[in-house]
């Protein structure tokens, strides 16, 4: 069945590696410094932020697609943008559901890593740009973890996708809306089928990134 | 390496929307699960050069993005919340195009007797009055709707144990039905359509009021000055178009006719 498939499925398997993808890159960018600056910085609603972004990390998919969907809608403040039902929205949907985890991981990351550094830096009498910088840089192979997870709760993730992309054919449809199609449709075979494309592909990313970043090798830790 | 799979599925996915003609068109999950809509689609493509991107929904949903502007025309099938949506003027009018109709799916050994049925009505009683398990979309489709004005025509308040709302698509509520062994409404192309019958059958249809009628609804340009008028006024040719009406009625799953021509 799947081979019958071939083009479809490496359609929409391409479009669900773009749009998380696109997703990771744009919430890493946004989350790693975050993470970094909260366990630099102290200032008042500091705890307050951890904390939220903590709970944050739970999240429903399903409600972020809906808050998405409302704000994205013809009928919502940008509606204009004529953003709903494109592979866009999802990305937005996808950033807003993986920020948190990634933030949150990061900063606990960092904070053990900034206990150690503390002393050197301020003595070093650095700025908090070089220091955000510092450990950032030193701290990339936990923050690849950081993002991995985030990648994981992104590829893996239908309610969100679902509801601001619309599963249009050929143009939202990836591999979790699919699979949840054809469970619809009583194809469970196909459905199966999808879903181990979908933890293949998230087992070769994850393999990819490890090769490009040569974590796990002798000589290095 | 990373940046070459990026820019081709990048190139990809624009190549793939810049494509000239698109429309988006919210249509109910019957009309897609039936299969119908794999073969429309590529002819409509070729004879008009628009390209339908369709939204499978419940009618109650499909009925909302019309409303929000969210889509360019709408086919559903549920008379009463269409005249509710045109007199709105959320639509500019309606054409009916096609019917097929709704069949009882039940146990194949069919305990609540649906098959001695006399009509829609004494087929729902029967199913109350033995208190067999009983699944109902419960979502607001058109379906639901349909099911719930023939509950209330045969004068019984579906509730109780054994009448489970599972709030689902069309799919989603037959799997469970034949999880549960259950009597479910559903329409003819779904569950020709349906791969996993389990131990259900088709065990009544046939009254006239099971008739379902689907019809084309564009958004009204004045709610929503962004929609595609012309290319819904195009579609809407094509869809009552003779190609349209051979298509339809000789689209077949097991020898079985699913839908009726019936546009005028």
């Amino acid at each position: 069945m799947l081979i019958t498939l071939d083009a479809d499925l490496v359609e929409i398997t391409l479009r669900s590696l773009y749009v998380t993808l696109t997703a990771l890159v744009i919430a890493s960018a946004i989350a790693l410094p975050l993470g970094a600056l909260l366990a630099v910085r102290r200032f008042r609603a500091r705890r307050v932020t951890i904390a939220v972004l903590n709970a944050l990390m739970g999240l429903p998919p399903v409600v972020v697609g809906l808050i998405v969907y409302v704000m994205l809608s013809r009928s919502g403040p940008f509606g204009v943008l004529g953003l709903l039902f494109t592979p866009t929205a999802m990305i937005i949907a996808q950033v807003i559901i993986i920020v948190p985890l990634i933030a949150s991981i990061a900063h606990q990351a960092l904070r053990e890593l900034w206990s150690d550094y503390h002393d050197l830096l301020i003595s070093m009498n650095t700025t908090q740009t070089q220091r955000v910088q510092a450990l950032l840089w030193d701290g990339r192979r936990a923050l690849l973890t950081a993002s991995l997870a985030g990648f994981g709760r992104a590829i893996g993730e239908v309610g969100a996708i679902m509801v601001v992309g619309g599963n249009i054919d050929h143009h939202t449809r990836v591999l979790t809306t699919a699979i949840a199609l054809e469970t619809g449709k009583g194809e469970f075979a196909l459905a199966l089928g999808l879903g181990f494309v979908l933890i293949a592909m998230a087992i070769a990313v994850n393999l990819a990134i490890h090769v490009i970043s040569r974590t796990e090798r002798g000589g290095r830790w | 390496m990373k940046r070459t799979i990026l820019a081709v599925v990048t190139s990809t996915l624009l190549a793939g929307s810049a494509l000239a003609d698109e429309m988006k068109l919210a249509v109910t999950t019957s009309f897609h699960n039936s299969g119908l809509s794999d073969i429309l689609l590529p002819q409509i493509k070729q004879d008009t050069g628009i390209e339908v991107q369709l939204l499978v929904v419940g009618t109650g949903q499909a009925i909302k993005l019309g409303e929000a502007g969210d889509v360019d025309a709408i086919l559903v099938h549920s008379r009463k919340a269409e005249d509710k949506f045109l007199a709105g003027g959320f639509g500019t009018h309606r054409r009916e195009i096609m019917y097929n109709d709704f069949v009882f799916i039940g146990p194949s050994d069919d305990g609540a007797k649906l098959g001695d049925a006399t009509s829609a009505k004494d087929a729902l009683k029967r199913i109350a009055d033995s208190a067999a398990p009983f699944v109902s979309r419960g979502d607001d489709s058109g379906t639901h709707k349909k099911e719930l004005s023939l509950w209330a025509a045969a004068e019984v308040t579906p509730e109780g144990d054994w009448y489970n709302a599972v709030g689902a698509g069309m799919g989603a509520a037959l799997n469970t039905a034949a999880g549960l062994d259950a009597y479910i409404m559903a329409d003819r192309a779904s569950w020709l359509n349906f791969g996993n019958k389990g131990d259900l059958a088709l065990v009544y249809a046939g009254d006239p009021v099971l008739f379902n009628q689907y019809a084309f609804l564009p958004v009204n340009a004045d709610k929503h000055p962004h929609v595609k008028t012309e290319l819904a006024a195009k579609l809407e040719a094509w869809l009552v178009s003779d190609t349209a009406k051979a298509l339809i009625n000789d689209y077949k799953i097991n020898g079985e006719t699913l839908f009726v021509f019936n546009a005028e």
